[in-house]
């Protein structure tokens, strides 16, 4: 049994183990790793990532157990810190030896801080590791709460530094990028789209300094400033080095192996260093006299590597390494591949620029106007994936390459179909994956969809950037072999939620067993169950007492369940208008039974922390004083939000408040694929925020104009405009339609915005359905809301008023008591559930 | 919070000592369950009127340790009966207490009797 020893564990050292572990020949081997981070390898392109959810575990490359699984021993923690190549040998920093056959250098790279007079100061931190942004976040918590408007100044505007501009934009921290360059990621974009970049970014709050050498780090132990010269200074709390990276060679200089002048192991094609038994791999690795800061030629390389040591001495790195990247920095697109840069004697550029809209795209071609030899994108790098394989490829381009960058007018890019790429195109670069591969998978019948395609190529599993070209590979590959792409709704169900809708309504089925023993199979799960329920309520106006077992989570018990299990109670309060007296009932109330009071974002009261026993206690009490149901808990109409109007606003245009009540309590109760949520402004200040809404109305001149399709959330998006200048009641018709007609066929789950984004004809067929009723439906879809509104019943009065539904507001089915084992901690004068672990 | 765990171990009919009479058949939803106080424990009880079976398992949802895998939805996976929990929907398998869609740990099952329209669950302790 042969040794290697693996020294370093980030995301190559970890790729070199499972490349490795994937060979047969591999069982001949031991490897132990060592990792000097207290955890597995982890995703450090996605690290800014841990910001939005501090999820540790979401970035690592494999859990622990993976590595014990695969009979690879990994120890973290401990850093190697001799190596005796005479004897074969390495100690670590805890004076334990080991010996080896095979030694891979995966050290890595360490941030270069530069020798700036007080950098040691408190306030200042790197941005590399998990611990790292811990220390960031932990200290911009800190300063979040001394005092308002904190500045963060990141040092360094290049790839990184940017990244790291995007955490303290997310710490909530007034971000600064301060570049020693006279221009944004020097390395990847020439000065215009650099500068086009910054506009955008500037656009968005970033503020940018440019030219700047930092002379000295201000401030008695604390950071509090940066000094650029005599009178040129920035007041700053905390400031986040990102001035580039350094190799970390240090174990490797001292047992002698060769390294370059400034740094990093020196490698040949094989990836073997001056030592024939240590191979260097990743940023650590000198080839070519260049350390390749990417993932992609460090997944290259450990594949190297890995055929090298079990024999496969033809497997070397090619002479040109491909640069190419593509990324989301803050939201922005931006890409450079080939060569970025070209000098006039090797060909021509074309270059559109649009500052308006912060684009910039690049091209560089050859003199005779044939080849593609690199470019850079801006703003959109949609068409990335496409002209880097033409590159790559080189593969034909149109007469005028202009046509491959110029906005399109026609509907039609100027590249063709991606299944015109040829079958070694390389398709995901980070796991070398090529069209054929993909397409291979499919048409064996291996995968039959995208996340078969991705579990079983690895396709798009590195950065990610090359998903969409997966995904349309993906599609266009079950479409020629004649796959329909269903989406039925779970495995009880061969069926789509139109096609369910379709057969509920004809044949009138009342309960959940009917419509399964006639069209489904099994006894139903999570997904077919509230989908079925929520049918049957657009369908027959039925409230979600009728067949609780089969409601969701909070339709069961009328009641959003919190994370301790407790409830939380929303009455509702049209368009946020509320008396004094009712205001006082709802205080009342919350302190009657001790709940945590907090005022919602659809400008209504939410009342947390109520256990199942109390919820018709207190619902008797709001509903004694007036209340009714607020349906927070169900896919289905929140709040209309409102702003106060011409009632007593000095620019209102309209009466915003009294129509977002009528369109609220017209729309109350009713059961939609999802929760809708809708919005009034009395003018175009928009203050009741309606472009957010599923439907939005804002007051005009000769009446209102009607915005549909809007959200908040993950993926905020402005509503459209539907219509304008129309009065209320063609508001209400239009808006009947709309929403019955998005209740009938959206798929479960999808709210009105992303439903509207795939509505084949978009905004123009929406309209032409709406308004002109092009499908003749719109007498249907009125009709079917008419019937929904007359039907409305408040389903907390009717819940309290019948013993039998009442039986299931209790914890224990054989005791009156309390669910003891709950536990609430005091919070800002308040209560709240005992925090997980 | 382990020790909430250690209170819950699944038992077989073989070692049942106590039958312990919860509640009347109509006390239950159908197709549903609801939560049985016994001792110190608290037991969820499903009656899978689909299938013509009851099954008990431990109301304790081993992902976050709270006490509400009674008022989950029940189904099936790939035809094993299971339930899935109301906050993060977790599914179990009721047949031996599996997790069917994660690496969480298994949760404890109990043996269910009917007797005279009423519903017995059966303990070792």
């Amino acid at each position: 049994m042969k040794k290697i020893i693996v020294v370093g564990n980030g995301m190559v050292g970890y790729k070199f183990c499972e490349k490795f572990v994937a060979q047969d020949a591999s069982k001949d081997f031991e490897i132990l790793v060592f990792g000097e981070e207290p955890r597995p390898a982890y995703d450090r392109v996605h690290l800014s990532e841990y910001f939005e959810n501090q999820d540790a575990k979401a970035l690592e490359m494999a859990p622990s157990s993976w590595y014990k699984a695969n009979g690879i021993e990994l120890i973290t923690g401990e850093r190697v810190s001799d190596i005796n190549r005479v004897a074969k040998t390495i100690k670590t920093a805890k004076n334990r030896e080991f010996s080896y056959d095979y030694l891979i250098m995966a050290t890595g790279s360490s941030p270069f801080v530069p020798p700036i007079k007080g950098v040691e100061k408190e306030g200042v931190f790197v941005y590399r590791t998990i611990e790292d942004l811990e220390g960031m976040l932990a200290y911009a918590a800190k300063l979040n709460k001394e005092k308002p408007n904190a500045r963060a100044a990141v040092l360094g505007g290049g790839l990184l530094g940017l990244e790291a501009g995007k955490a303290v934009l997310d710490m909530g921290l007034e971000p600064h990028i301060v570049e020693f360059a006279p221009k944004l990621m020097p390395r990847q974009l020439d000065s215009r789209s650099s500068q086009v970049l910054k506009l955008k970014l500037e656009s968005i709050g970033l503020n940018i300094h440019l030219s700047k050498a930092t002379n000295q780090i201000l401030g008695d132990g604390k950071i509090t400033g940066m000094e650029f010269g005599e009178d040129d200074r920035l007041d700053v709390d905390m400031l986040i080095v990102s001035a580039g990276i350094r190799p970390r060679d240090e174990l490797a200089k001292a047992c002698g192996l060769e390294v370059g002048v400034r740094g990093g192991i020196v490698v040949d094609n094989t990836m073997k260093t001056s030592d024939d038994n240590i191979y260097a791999i990743g940023e650590i690795a000198l080839y070519n006299q260049m350390i390749y800061g990417l993932v992609a030629p460090g997944y290259d390389m450990a594949e190297v590597a890995v055929k090298q040591i079990l024999g496969e001495t033809n497997v070397v790195m090619p002479a040109d390494i491909d640069m190419s990247t593509k990324l989301k920095l803050i939201g922005v697109d931006v890409a450079s591949f080939g060569e970025p840069f070209m000098p006039a004697d090797k060909g021509h550029s074309i270059i559109f620029e649009n500052k308006t809209q912060y684009l910039y795209k690049r091209i560089n071609v050859s003199h005779d106007g044939k080849k593609l030899l690199g470019g850079i994108l801006v703003g959109d790098a949609a068409d990335y994936s496409m002209l880097h394989q033409i590159y790559l490829n080189g593969m034909k381009i149109p007469e005028d390459p202009a046509q491959l960058i110029l906005p399109v007018t026609d509907g039609n890019a100027a590249f063709g179909d991606v299944m015109d790429l040829p079958d070694e195109a390389q398709v995901c670069s980070c796991e070398s994956v090529t069209k054929g591969q993909i397409c291979g998978a499919i048409e064996s019948g291996e995968a039959n969809d995208l996340a078969s395609v991705v579990s079983c190529t690895k396709a798009g599993t590195g950065c990610g950037g090359c998903k969409p070209m997966v995904k349309d590979l993906t599609d266009a590959t079950l479409k020629s072999l004649g796959i329909e792409v269903k989406d039925s709704i779970c495995e009880h169900f061969d069926l789509n939620r139109q096609e369910l809708y379709d057969i509920i309504q004809v044949k009138g089925y009342r309960t959940f067993n009917e419509v399964i023993d006639n069209h489904g199979k099994g006894c139903g799960c999570e997904l077919c169950k509230p989908l079925i329920a929520s049918l049957m309520a657009t369908i027959h106006a039925d409230t979600a007492n009728k067949e609780y077992a089969i409601q969701d989570s909070n339709d069961r018990f009328l009641a959003n369940i919190q994370r301790n299990g407790t409830y939380s109670v929303v009455p509702r309060v049209p368009g946020g208008e509320i008396t004094p007296d009712k205001l006082i009932a709802l205080g009342e109330i919350a302190k009657k039974y001790d709940l945590y009071t907090k005022i919602t974002g659809g400008v209504r009261v939410d009342l947390f922390g109520a256990t199942l026993n109390q919820l018709p206690l207190i619902w008797k009490d709001l509903i004694s004083h007036g209340f009714e149901s607020g349906h927070a808990y169900g896919k289905s109409l929140r709040t209309v939000k409102t702003c106060v109007g011409s009632t007593w606003c000095r620019y209102g245009m309209d009466e915003s408040v009294s129509f977002g009540i009528e369109l609220e309590n017209r729309y109350r109760g009713i059961r939609a694929p999802h929760k809708i949520k809708g919005g009034v402004s009395g003018c175009i200040r928009e203050c009741a925020e309606a472009r957010g809404k599923d439907f939005g109305l804002i007051a005009v001149e000769g009446g209102w104009n009607l915005y549909v399709g809007g959200n908040g959330g993950a993926t905020p998006r402005h509503a459209e405009l539907l219509a304008e200048q129309i009065d209320n009641e063609t508001v209400i018709k239009y808006l009947d339609r709309y929403l019955m007609f998005y209740m009938r066929t959206a798929k479960p789950l999808q709210r009105t915005a992303a439903w509207q984004e795939r509505l084949e004809g978009g905004m123009d067929y929406l309209k032409e359905v709406v308004i002109d009723d092009k499908l003749g439906i719109c007498d249907d879809l009125e009709k079917e809301m008419e019937t929904l509104v007359n039907k409305f019943e408040c389903e907390w009065t009717q819940a309290i008023n019948n013993p039998e539904m009442m039986k299931r507001f209790s914890h224990f089915v054989n005791s009156k008591e309390e669910d003891d084992s709950l536990v609430f901690v005091p919070m800002r004068e308040q209560k709240m559930p005992e925090p997980w672990n | 919070m382990e020790e909430v765990l250690e209170k819950y171990n699944a038992t077989k009919i073989e070692n049942v000592k106590v039958w312990f009479k919860a509640a009347s058949v109509n006390d239950f939803p159908v197709d549903g369950g609801a939560c049985v106080k016994y001792k110190d424990k608290q037991i969820a009880v499903f009656n899978f009127a689909k299938l013509g079976k009851w099954y008990a398992c431990q109301n304790v949802c081993p992902h976050k340790m709270e006490m509400v895998l009674s008022r989950g939805m029940i189904g099936d996976d790939k035809g094993v009966p299971k339930v899935a929990c109301p906050l993060h929907k977790k599914t179990f398998s009721l047949e031996n207490g599996e997790n069917l869609n994660g690496n969480i740990d298994a949760i404890a099952t109990y043996p269910v009797k009917i007797e005279e329209e009423n519903v017995y669950i059966g303990f070792s302790d």
